[in-house]
């Protein structure tokens, strides 16, 4: 499979830039997934990539090749659209295969080709049917089955599933996940629901106002976020913000806010105390807070709880700490009586910091 | 009267007013025309006056080789212009269906033809036509080329070229509606399934318009069976019957020859023949209905 990397990509509508010089290499056979909220300049990357966009500077290359002047049939590449994009006077075999008989395949293998693709994707008995006669699942499934039939080495996904009820989005991320699992291809996939991107990505590149924030393992993202807006995008219940001042009292550095005072501990003191008297940002995850009203007031929030969300096994509790909304994730049976100032418990480790002014990730 | 029978007639009492309009209107003088078709009937006379011949008039005109002529000469001429019409009018939607600059100025300009009254157009259209001093004519001479008998020799030619210049805009303006109301994103899936441009066109583009482009052709045939003014006032029929259309063929009947009875007939037929597209049309709307209705049934059986 070929590498494809973006150099420099830049789009312009006019003299107005939505997309500012993004770089980006993917590796041999990655999922890549671009996920940010819209606007963010994701979906035209894609496009771009696609070749449906014009290219305003800088260079698309699929295994070294400048393709940014090439028309899309000539980049090698499939697509899912997030509307399904099928050909509605076409019945389901023939919206597969239609790229196929274009090429002038032999009959015989572009018949196997449908059977194969078909099968895998459940639509045997559907072959003869018109999108209009499916459901949105199912026409889900061609777009996807039209993109399987072709030998193309990348796979483009446009939010293929944001067009679908909550229950078969669930189904077919899972489904997603094991086509990764069968077809070893170049996959770059766009959405906007960081539950997507968690899950199906081997690479994550979070965009936000036409730029790459952050890119890296799902994992990365999640445990190391280098600003605020990655911080705040990926998780969820997203993660909690409360404002703070940096104090120094002898050898000890606290963190000081609204209803709560941290005492830090570790390799992150030495890193602190030159900052003694700036504001940063405390990021605290939802499930990184414990219910502990034994805690030392060192290591420790206290939060009013205002609301408690059931979610089954989990329950989210919303509440305050000092004006500020604080969002906890505990087990459901955990004795929690509301309208009362309770105190979790939070590791030092735990903690993510952000310079308030730059929003950039401390330590 | 209980009040849920009078519930139940208020709505035919609110169709009333717009119904005995229509027998008015409509009903009684065709029935007045077909009535007058199985009767010998002239202007002079009142209709009850004269004399009933059953279906005469009708055997007459079936066996009478210039109605035939005329017929002949109406098919000729509307399937004819509606071919080259849709073929010019597509054709042009493909080109234009882009972003171009000044494309709104363009469209109006396209449509300006369709919105000049039939009789200006025939005038225009003769004196372009004349053989000495018309455009075409001082044209041709001026650049060494013969001068063409345009409104003799080549009469019918002459009055299908006018025809196209006037009605290929209607044709443009829904094609170009139909064009630009179909999925992009469908558009956008054949070019990375490796269509070039006339694929699309073929495979995709033409499929989709389909609907609109056979309805608007049965519109269009339906208007060029009519066709009257633009006719008269270039040829008036002639030379012979060489552009004589039913239309016009009609007219001469009632107001030269004074045969009311045979020119009701003749309306009858093109009345008959006019009916028989309009079905076609409706039965393909029905079918079209049917069609829908059936992919739905498939879903909710699906589901």
């Amino acid at each position: 499979m070929p590498k494809i990397k973006l150099e420099n990509l830049t789009k312009r509508y006019g003299n107005f830039e939505v997309l500012h010089g993004v770089d980006l290499e993917m590796e041999d056979a990655e999922f890549t997934v671009l996920v940010g909220p819209s606007g963010c300049g994701k979906s035209t990357t894609l496009r771009m990539i696609a070749g449906l966009e014009t290219v305003s500077d800088g260079e698309i290359f699929i295994d070294g090749r400048p393709v940014s002047q090439l028309e899309p049939k000539d980049r090698d590449l499939a697509m899912v659209f997030q509307d399904y994009a099928l050909y509605p006077h076409m019945n389901v075999a023939k919206n597969m295969s239609f790229a196929l008989r274009l090429e002038k395949r032999p009959k015989a293998e572009i018949n196997k080709k449908i059977k194969e693709v078909a099968e895998i994707l459940g639509l045997t008995d559907f072959l003869h049917r018109k999108p209009a006669e499916l459901s949105g699942g199912q026409r889900q499934r061609v777009a996807m089955g039209r993109a399987l039939t072709r030998d193309s080495s990348t796979f483009l996904f446009d939010e293929p599933l944001s067009n679908l009820d909550a229950k078969l989005r669930t189904q077919m991320r899972a489904e997603l996940a094991l086509m990764r699992q069968r077809v070893h291809k170049n996959m770059i996939y766009v959405t906007h629901d960081q539950i997507e991107a968690m899950t199906l990505a081997d690479r994550i590149v979070v965009m936000h106002a036409g730029r790459i924030q952050q890119q890296g393992t799902p994992e990365e993202l999640f445990k190391k976020p280098v600003n605020k807006f990655v911080a705040g995008f990926l998780g969820s219940p997203p993660m909690n913000f409360l404002e703070s001042t940096v104090q120094q009292e002898g050898d000890d550095v606290f963190l000081a806010g609204q209803g709560f005072r941290l005492k830090i501990d570790g390799e992150l003191t030495k890193r602190l105390s030159p900052l003694s008297g700036s504001k940063v940002d405390v990021g605290i995850r939802p499930s990184d807070l414990s219910f502990d009203p034994d805690a030392s007031a060192d290591n420790a929030i206290d939060i009013n709880v205002v609301i408690s969300e059931y979610v089954g096994a989990q329950s989210v509790l919303i509440g305050d700490c000092g004006g500020q909304k604080v969002m906890v994730e505990l087990k459901s049976d955990t004795p929690i009586a509301l309208g009362e100032k309770l105190r979790f418990r939070v590791e030092c480790s735990d903690l993510h910091l952000f310079d308030t002014s730059s929003e950039l990730a401390i330590g | 009267m209980s009040a849920t029978t009078f519930n139940r007639l208020t709505p035919y009492l609110f169709l009333a007013p717009a119904l005995v309009i229509m027998v008015l209107a409509l009903l009684y003088p065709l029935g007045y025309m077909v009535y007058g078709s199985f009767r010998d009937w002239d202007p002079s006379q009142a209709l009850g006056e004269s004399e009933f011949t059953g279906l005469a008039n009708y055997v007459t005109l079936w066996n009478d080789p210039n109605f035939r002529e005329s017929v002949a000469v109406t098919l000729k001429f509307a399937v004819s212009v509606v071919s080259i019409e849709m073929l010019i009018g597509v054709g042009l939607a493909l080109l234009l269906d882009r972003n171009l600059r000044g494309m709104s100025v363009l469209r109006t300009l396209f449509i300006l033809p369709m919105m000049i009254a039939p009789v200006v157009v025939g005038l225009v259209w003769r004196y372009m036509y004349h053989p000495t001093v018309g455009i075409f004519n001082n044209t041709l001479k001026s650049i060494g080329l013969e001068p063409v008998d345009w409104l003799g020799q080549h009469a019918l030619l002459s009055v299908i070229i006018a025809d196209i210049w006037q009605w290929t805009p209607f044709i443009f303006i829904l094609s170009l509606a139909a064009l630009q109301s179909l999925p992009r994103s469908a558009l956008e899936a054949a070019r990375i399934d490796g269509a070039t441009g006339w694929q699309q066109i073929i495979h995709i583009k033409l499929p989709l318009m389909m609907p609109v482009l056979i309805v608007t052709g049965l519109l269009r045939l339906i208007d060029a069976f009519k066709v009257l003014e633009v006719i008269l006032v270039m040829t008036e029929g002639g030379p012979g019957l060489s552009t004589e259309i039913l239309a016009l063929r009609i007219s001469r009947t009632a107001t030269e020859f004074r045969e009311l009875g045979v020119a009701a007939a003749m309306s009858n037929y093109l009345l008959i023949l006019l009916m028989l597209l309009t079905l076609l049309m409706l039965f393909y709307n029905r079918w079209q209905e049917y069609r829908a209705a059936k992919a739905k049934r498939a879903i909710e059986e699906a589901v």
